[in-house]
């Protein structure tokens, strides 16, 4: 017997994880058919396939095994969403709409309960539908009104309406939670005692119960967001566990809020809206980009099987009883109260709101009101004991979640767009916002305090003032505090900008170079602040970033964003963002065939052309040394030459100085040429190089004769042709000309170009490094080129390394300790990549 | 004097009845009266400056001498009011009347105006690069250095500039703002 029940479980397990499989292969299907998802929301057809399976199920074993399991729900499932959902909560946009948003979940919420509650016992007492007390159909109404997180989000993540409304109506559904927890409670009770045995002091005692459980809850949840940001303060060693902090802590404050009977939503939407701040700013942007992206996928799993077992949960229909008259008087009066509860009190919070909701606004959010699996869990969770109705509250509740969920779901897009609803606009600020927005604060602020008013702005201000005096000082790192918000701000978005610079121009350079004819003027251009300027300097040839072509109106920006087009459409797909749209079903193996057999084609071509280039050279130059007491005017022709050896001349050197980075004293020593060490800090030398390369240059030139003799010994370095580059050693000796021989052999180092933009971005947006000693030799040549070069050419390189690997693990970079830097740089994709150009373009 | 107060609100009335509600203009003038010390009629800078709160806010003194007329170092109550009416959320039927006379002052551009002089020290309808200097090194605290701020001033004229001339003129600050909500970050709810 024991035995059977194991295999019983087995299978059922094995049935499970086969059905949980058919439900990802059928998402990707989803996928797949990119234009069938754009009108039916996922969420719908997650429910339909849930039904399918379900019954399927249902036929071949001829019981319904699963069902969506209270415990599981709300253990599980539910945290996983509400989690994700609060810490990512836009908090400014929140609690700048805390006044309606506590408004619709409380008055809304127990007006939609009551309502719906007494009106269905009319509904009974008329004798339309089925028998059950007072306090059962208050404890459904209850339990049906309540707005559900998880539908809203589903469905209006897909819809983009404006965020004011978004954030009404989704703040709605996760603050109601408290008052749809006292209700359930208390009537539960109720029911359980009897509706004769309530007292008047029991229905006090609910009130009390309802405060005690929102404000408790919020409290814990807060607690826990103060403890979540401290204890991320101290893991700057330990960075491996920072996601881990932040999930369990997060997840503890639910756990904890429902051990003490608190509303658990509450507790976990607040611990999220207060930690993210401090936390974000504590945690590494390694540890940022694993909390982003685990919260993000583990809900939307849970949001998936929520739907699914939902679907399926609702084919077993031992589990419920059908009744016409409730099933279609709940649907009315759910959606007639509701539309009801909205007008009435937008009316009422229109008379105090800046800007009014107006009539659009009104319908979609009563429209918005979705209910989903809490009020299906809550209803399944009822006792059959004491609620002699569940089995028809099973039903009304599963269809009325279908019927939001899918009709209204389904119908809502078609709406918004019929009504013509501002829609959100998903746009990063531009910095002049994020200045001029900050004015406006202060601006706003200061007249309210003028003006005698103690309103929103001045308390805000006030706020702020308290959290950058204690709390600010209190929860984060010392080092993060010290930091202005608005360098921060304007960090960020130089960082986006370099990102998308280095996602689409980085392989521009490295394929396409060849066809653009903005080479000339890319290497020659004079001098660059950050990545933006140089773009806009630029912008006819590489501008792709979309970004900086808004902001450039008028005409111009017609142009540009053609160019962009025109590039977009004309270049060589980036390798990285190729792969990241692979997808199974679309050959597109041969495109990429294509452009990797014209890439090679077109590189070897180069390779050997520069091969023979050189030895056509070295004939010229070992001629022209034999005649050069004779005829000056040959010299002149053979005057490029010397040029080009110069760079195969540095190459061994190159080699040899990685170890010179770490450790500044010795600079000169080591003669490594492995390739491996190269890998290591290879990096870190092409930054400290540049400004060493001049003094190095008259030794090296005859070197360069003998290095020639045998090009093929030496991998071509990208620092050699750096080194020639006029910018990169701020040398107004050299010649302009780059030599275009050294560009074709080695690819990459028109990287180094990206890396100049990038560098001259980081040493910007780098704090003022300390005055390190400088080495005599390159204080030398600061005196000779450019003085500020020398730092922004230790910085940058890494920024390159970080932002080329696309693990955009720029925040960590950023910081001024370049030793760690250093070290994180040798780890990161750029070394990686030099090495395989290496191995590709190597010997000759 | 009480037949001061009288004219001067009887004044202000007259004018401003168009952006205030009377019981708004009474609970502003009694303001404006708490803050009058001198009792003339006219509030001085340092009337505002003994507002605790201005002393903290970073961009304070720059909005009390927008409340000042050039050259004057006197403002009475209308000329109070007609500040303050800067912030006075837009409304659905002022917003269509709009083209009839001068455009009214809580009107979108003269809320980027407002925000526009608090930068323009010097009164040349541009913002220089030092202008903006001045008012982000109000705005950020003493860790950032010189070097960083200018790299966002630079940044921020770079962004905003399209004729090259290295500063920001009104129209460009009208054009780098056009998709915020000024109509909403540019008001507040004066009581009823």
């Amino acid at each position: 017997r024991p035995g059977s029940s194991v295999w019983g479980w087995c299978f059922d397990q094995w049935h499970l994880s086969a059905i949980l499989n058919n439900v990802f292969f059928f998402l990707s299907v989803f996928h797949f058919s990119q234009r069938f998802t754009t009108v039916v929301p996922e969420s719908c057809m997650l429910i339909l396939l849930g039904l399918v399976l379900g019954g399927v199920v249902l036929i071949t074993s001829k019981k319904q095994p699963y069902q969506l399991d209270p415990g599981l729900f709300f253990l599980f499932l539910l945290p996983t969403i509400v989690g994700d959902a609060g810490y990512f909560m836009p908090a400014r946009l929140f609690f700048d709409n805390l006044g309606p948003i506590l408004m619709y979940a409380v008055v809304g919420t127990l007006w939609n309960a009551f309502c719906t509650g007494f009106c269905l016992f009319g509904m009974k007492a008329a004798g339309v539908i089925v028998e059950a007390g007072l306090m059962e159909f208050l404890l459904f109404g209850a339990l049906i009104s309540a707005v559900d997180p998880v539908a809203v989000l589903a469905v209006f993540e897909e819809v983009h309406v404006n965020e004011t409304l978004f954030i009404i109506v989704f703040g709605e559904s996760l603050l109601n939670d408290a008052v749809t927890v006292v209700l359930y409670k208390v009537y539960i009770s109720f029911v359980e005692v009897g509706p004769g045995n309530v007292q008047t002091a029991d229905y006090f005692k609910g009130i009390a119960s309802f405060l005690v459980v929102s404000i408790g809850g919020t409290l814990v949840g807060l607690v826990f967001a103060g403890i979540l940001a401290f204890v991320t303060r101290f893991t700057k060693k330990v960075r491996i566990i920072e996601p881990l902090f932040v999930f369990l802590l997060v997840y503890l404050a639910y756990l904890t809020a429902e051990l003490f009977s608190l509303s658990a939503i509450l507790s976990m939407t607040f611990c999220g809206i207060g930690c993210n701040k401090y936390v974000e700013a504590n945690i590494s942007q390694k540890s940022r980009t694993t909390v982003k992206y685990t919260m993000k996928t583990l809900a939307s799993i849970a949001e998936t099987i929520i739907f699914i077992f939902l679907g399926i949960s609702a084919v077993d229909k031992s589990k419920w009883a059908w009744d016409t008259g409730l099933v279609s008087c709940t649907l009315i009066f759910i959606f007639v109260f509701r539309a009801m509860g909205v007008v009435m009190q937008t009316w009422v919070l229109n008379r105090f709101r800046l800007i009014p909701l107006d009539r659009i606004d009104q319908v979609v959010m009563s429209y918005g009101g979705l209910r989903g699996a809490v009020a299906f869990a809550l209803v399944v969770l009822l006792d059959g004991e004491h609620v002699k109705a569940k089995d028809y509250f099973v039903a009304t509740t599963i269809v009325v979640v279908f019927f939001t969920v899918m009709f209204q779901g389904l119908t809502i897009k078609p709406l918004v767009k019929w009504l013509k609803v501002p829609r959100s606009t998903n746009r990063k600020p531009t910095i002049n916002e994020e200045i001029h927005e900050r004015a406006f604060d202060h601006i706003l602020a200061a007249v309210e305090d003028i003006a005698g008013l103690n309103g929103y702005h001045h308390w805000r201000d006030k706020w702020e003032q308290f959290d950058k005096n204690y709390l600010s000082k209190l929860l984060m790192r010392k080092s993060v505090y010290r930091k202005s918000e608005l360098w921060e701000a304007y960090q960020k978005i130089n960082i986006r900008d370099a990102i998308s610079v280095i996602d689409q121009g980085g392989n521009v350079l490295t394929s396409a170079r060849l066809s653009l004819p903005s080479m000339a003027s890319r290497t020659s251009f004079p001098e660059v602040t950050n990545v933006t300027n140089y773009l806009r300097e630029n912008g006819s040839g590489v501008c792709l970033d979309l970004q900086v072509i808004d902001t450039v109106p008028g005409a111009k920006m017609e142009v540009e964003s053609e160019t962009h087009h025109f590039l977009a459409g004309n270049l060589y797909k980036p390798r990285r963002r190729y792969h990241s749209h692979y997808s199974r079903h679309f050959m597109t193996t041969g495109d990429q065939e294509r452009q990797e057999r014209e890439v090679f084609q077109r590189n070897m071509r180069s390779r050997l052309e520069n091969f023979k280039s050189t030895r056509y050279k070295r004939y010229k130059k070992d001629r022209s040394q034999k005649k050069r007491r004779g005829s000056d005017v040959k010299e002149q022709e053979a005057n490029d030459k010397p040029r080009l050896e110069r760079e195969f001349v540095n190459v061994p050197y190159v080699c040899a100085d990685p170890i010179v980075v770490p450790l500044e004293s010795e600079e000169e020593k080591g003669e490594h040429t492995e390739p491996e060490k190269e890998e290591d800090v290879g990096i870190t030398f092409v930054a400290r190089k540049a400004p060493e390369t001049p003094k190095e240059r008259p030794k090296s030139v005859p070197a360069a004769l003998e290095v020639c003799q045998s090009p093929s010994v030496f991998p071509p370095s990208p620092t050699s042709a750096e080194k020639n580059l006029p910018w990169k050693g701020g040398l107004g000796t050299l010649p302009v000309c780059v030599s275009m021989e050294a560009t074709k052999i080695i690819p990459i180092d028109l990287q180094q170009a990206w890396n100049q933009s990038i560098s001259s971005l980081e040493s910007l947006s780098s704090p003022p490094v300390p005055a390190e000693p400088q080495h005599p030799r390159v204080s030398a040549l600061s005196r000779l080129g450019g003085p500020a070069r020398i730092h922004s050419a230790t910085v940058p390189v890494t920024g390159l390394g970080s932002a080329g690997s696309t693990d955009t693990s720029q925040g960590s970079v950023l910081k001024p300790q370049s030793r760690d830097m250093i070290n994180y740089a040798g780890h990161t994709g750029f070394p990686h990549q030099v090495c395989c150009m290496l191995d590709k373009h190597g010997p000759i | 004097p009480l037949w001061c107060d009288k004219v001067l609100l009887r004044a202000s009335r007259r004018v401003e009845i168009a952006y205030f509600s009377h019981s708004q203009i009474t609970r502003l003038y009694s303001r404006f009266h708490s803050l009058d010390k001198g009792e003339n009629g006219a509030l001085s800078r340092e009337d505002f400056q003994r507002i605790p709160e201005l002393a903290i806010n970073p961009l304070g003194d720059r909005i009390i001498n927008a409340f000042f007329p050039e050259g004057e170092d006197q403002v009475n109550f209308r000329g109070f009011m007609r500040t303050l009416a800067h912030f006075r959320p837009v409304e659905d039927n002022e917003k269509s009347k709009g083209h009839d006379a001068s455009e009214p002052l809580n009107s979108r551009n003269n809320k980027l105006l407002f925000a526009f002089r608090l930068y323009d020290l010097d009164r040349d309808d541009k913002i220089s690069r030092d202008e903006l200097l001045q008012v982000l090194r109000m705005m950020v605290g003493v860790n950032i250095s010189d070097e960083q701020l200018g790299s966002i001033a630079d940044r921020t004229i770079q962004e905003a500039d399209t004729n090259g001339d290295m500063s920001i003129s009104f129209s460009e600050f009208i054009k780098v703002l056009e998709k915020v909500d000024v109509e909403q970050k540019m008001s507040i709810r004066f009581l009823h």
